[in-house]
C-alpha cells in the first residue's frame, strides 16, 4: 500500500538533493565579488524603491488568495465526484452543477464588483 | 520495527520539529514556513495511515492554500516581518491551554483507536468517499457551497472599497521607506504626516512588477 508511494518519495528525495546540491555547489565553487548593486534587493531590474522590510502588500493579493482558496476547495470535491460520476448519474451531475453554480455566483459578484481589476 | 514504523517515526519527527519551530521562531515568515512543513508532515502521517485522499486534501488545501493565506495575512497587515520581539506575555496560559489540549486529544485518540494495528488498516477508497459525499451527505455538501459563497463575498466586501467611502485609498500600497527612494518619474516621495511613510503606486513595493 505505502510502497505505491515509493516513486513519490524518490521524487521528493531527488528534489531535495537537487535544491541542497545546487546551493552547496554554488557556495563552494561560485565566485564571490560583491558590490553595492549586487547586494541590493532585486526589483525586476529597477532601482529598489524602498526597504523591503516592513513592507505591506496590496490587499488585492488577498483577493487573489481567497479566490484561489475557494476554487482549491472546489477542486478537492470535484476529484471524488469524478471517480463515482457514472454511479451517481444525473443526480450527481445536478449536485455538482448546483455546487459550482453557487460558487459561480460569488465569482460573478466578484467580477461585477471589480474584484479582479487591479486599479 | 517494520518499514512502515520507520516512515511513521520519521514523518512524526519532521512534523513535531516543524511544530516546535513554528512557535519558537523569532521570524514570522520562518514561522509560517515551519507551519507549512508541519502541515505537510501531517499529510505524510495521513499517508502512513492509508488515508490517501485525506493526505491529498491536506496538501492541496492546507499546504497549498491556508499556508499561503497565512503568509498573505502577515504581508497585508502591519505584522512585523523579520526579527522582532514577538514574545507574547501569556506564556503560562498558552502552555496550560496547549498542554490541556494535548492531554485531552491524545486520551481521546488512544481511547478510540488504541487497539487498531496500523499495518492492518485500510482506509476507504476514494469511490467510497465519493458515494458518501454525493449520495448520503448531499445536503451538507450543498450547504458547503453556501459557506464558501459567504466566505468569498465577505472577502470581497472587506477588501474592496466603495466609491466615496472615507479613509485611505485602497489603490495605494503604503510602504515604510528606509533610504530615500530613487524614483525619477514621481519626484520626491510624498511624506505622510506623522508616521514617516510614503505613498507609492500599488505593486511598486510588493514585488508586483515581476
Amino acid at each position: 500500500m505505502l510502497s505505491e508511494f515509493l516513486p513519490v518519495l524518490l521524487l521528493f528525495g531527488l528534489a531535495t538533493a537537487f535544491a541542497v546540491g545546487s546551493i552547496a555547489v554554488s557556495s563552494l565553487v561560485g565566485p564571490r565579488v560583491p558590490n553595492p548593486t549586487k547586494l541590493a534587493a532585486y526589483e525586476s531590474g529597477n532601482e529598489p524603491l524602498a526597504d523591503v522590510k516592513n513592507t505591506r502588500f496590496s490587499v488585492k493579493f488577498y483577493m487573489v488568495a481567497m479566490l484561489f482558496l475557494i476554487f482549491d476547495i472546489e477542486a478537492v470535491f470535484v476529484y471524488p465526484w469524478a471517480v463515482v460520476f457514472r454511479e451517481l448519474g444525473w443526480f450527481g451531475l445536478g449536485q455538482m452543477v448546483a455546487f459550482i453554480g453557487v460558487l459561480g455566483v460569488a465569482f460573478i459578484y466578484e467580477i461585477g464588483r471589480g474584484g479582479l481589476e487591479w486599479d | 520495527m517494520t518499514g512502515l514504523d520507520v516512515v511513521f517515526v520519521l514523518v512524526g519527527l519532521l512534523t513535531a520539529a516543524g511544530a516546535v519551530l513554528t512557535v519558537t521562531s523569532k521570524n514570522l515568515v520562518h514561522a509560517a514556513l515551519a507551519l507549512a512543513v508541519t502541515l505537510a508532515g501531517i499529510a505524510g502521517v495521513f499517508l502512513v495511515l492509508h488515508a490517501d485522499f485525506l493526505a491529498l486534501v491536506q496538501l492541496v488545501v492546507y499546504v497549498g492554500a491556508v499556508a499561503v493565506l497565512f503568509l498573505f495575512g502577515l504581508m497585508l497587515t502591519r505584522a512585523p516581518i523579520g526579527r522582532e520581539a514577538l514574545d507574547s506575555q501569556n506564556r503560562g496560559l498558552a502552555l496550560a491551554v496547549s498542554g490541556g489540549l494535548f492531554v485531552v486529544l491524545s486520551t481521546l485518540i488512544v481511547l478510540a483507536f488504541g487497539d487498531v494495528r496500523v499495518d492492518a488498516m485500510t482506509g476507504p477508497g476514494i469511490d467510497v468517499i465519493g458515494i458518501a459525499i454525493f449520495a448520503v451527505w448531499v445536503l451538507p455538501f450543498e450547504l458547503l457551497s453556501m459557506l464558501l459563497l459567504a466566505a468569498l463575498i465577505g472577502a470581497i466586501v472587506l477588501a474592496r472599497r466603495e466609491d466615496g467611502e472615507s479613509g485611505e485609498e485602497a489603490e495605494v500600497t503604503r510602504i515604510e521607506v528606509g533610504d530615500p527612494p530613487i524614483n525619477e518619474s514621481d519626484g520626491p516621495p510624498a511624506e505622510v504626516a506623522g508616521d514617516g511613510q510614503a505613498e507609492l503606486p500599488a505593486g511598486s513595493g510588493g514585488g508586483g512588477q515581476a
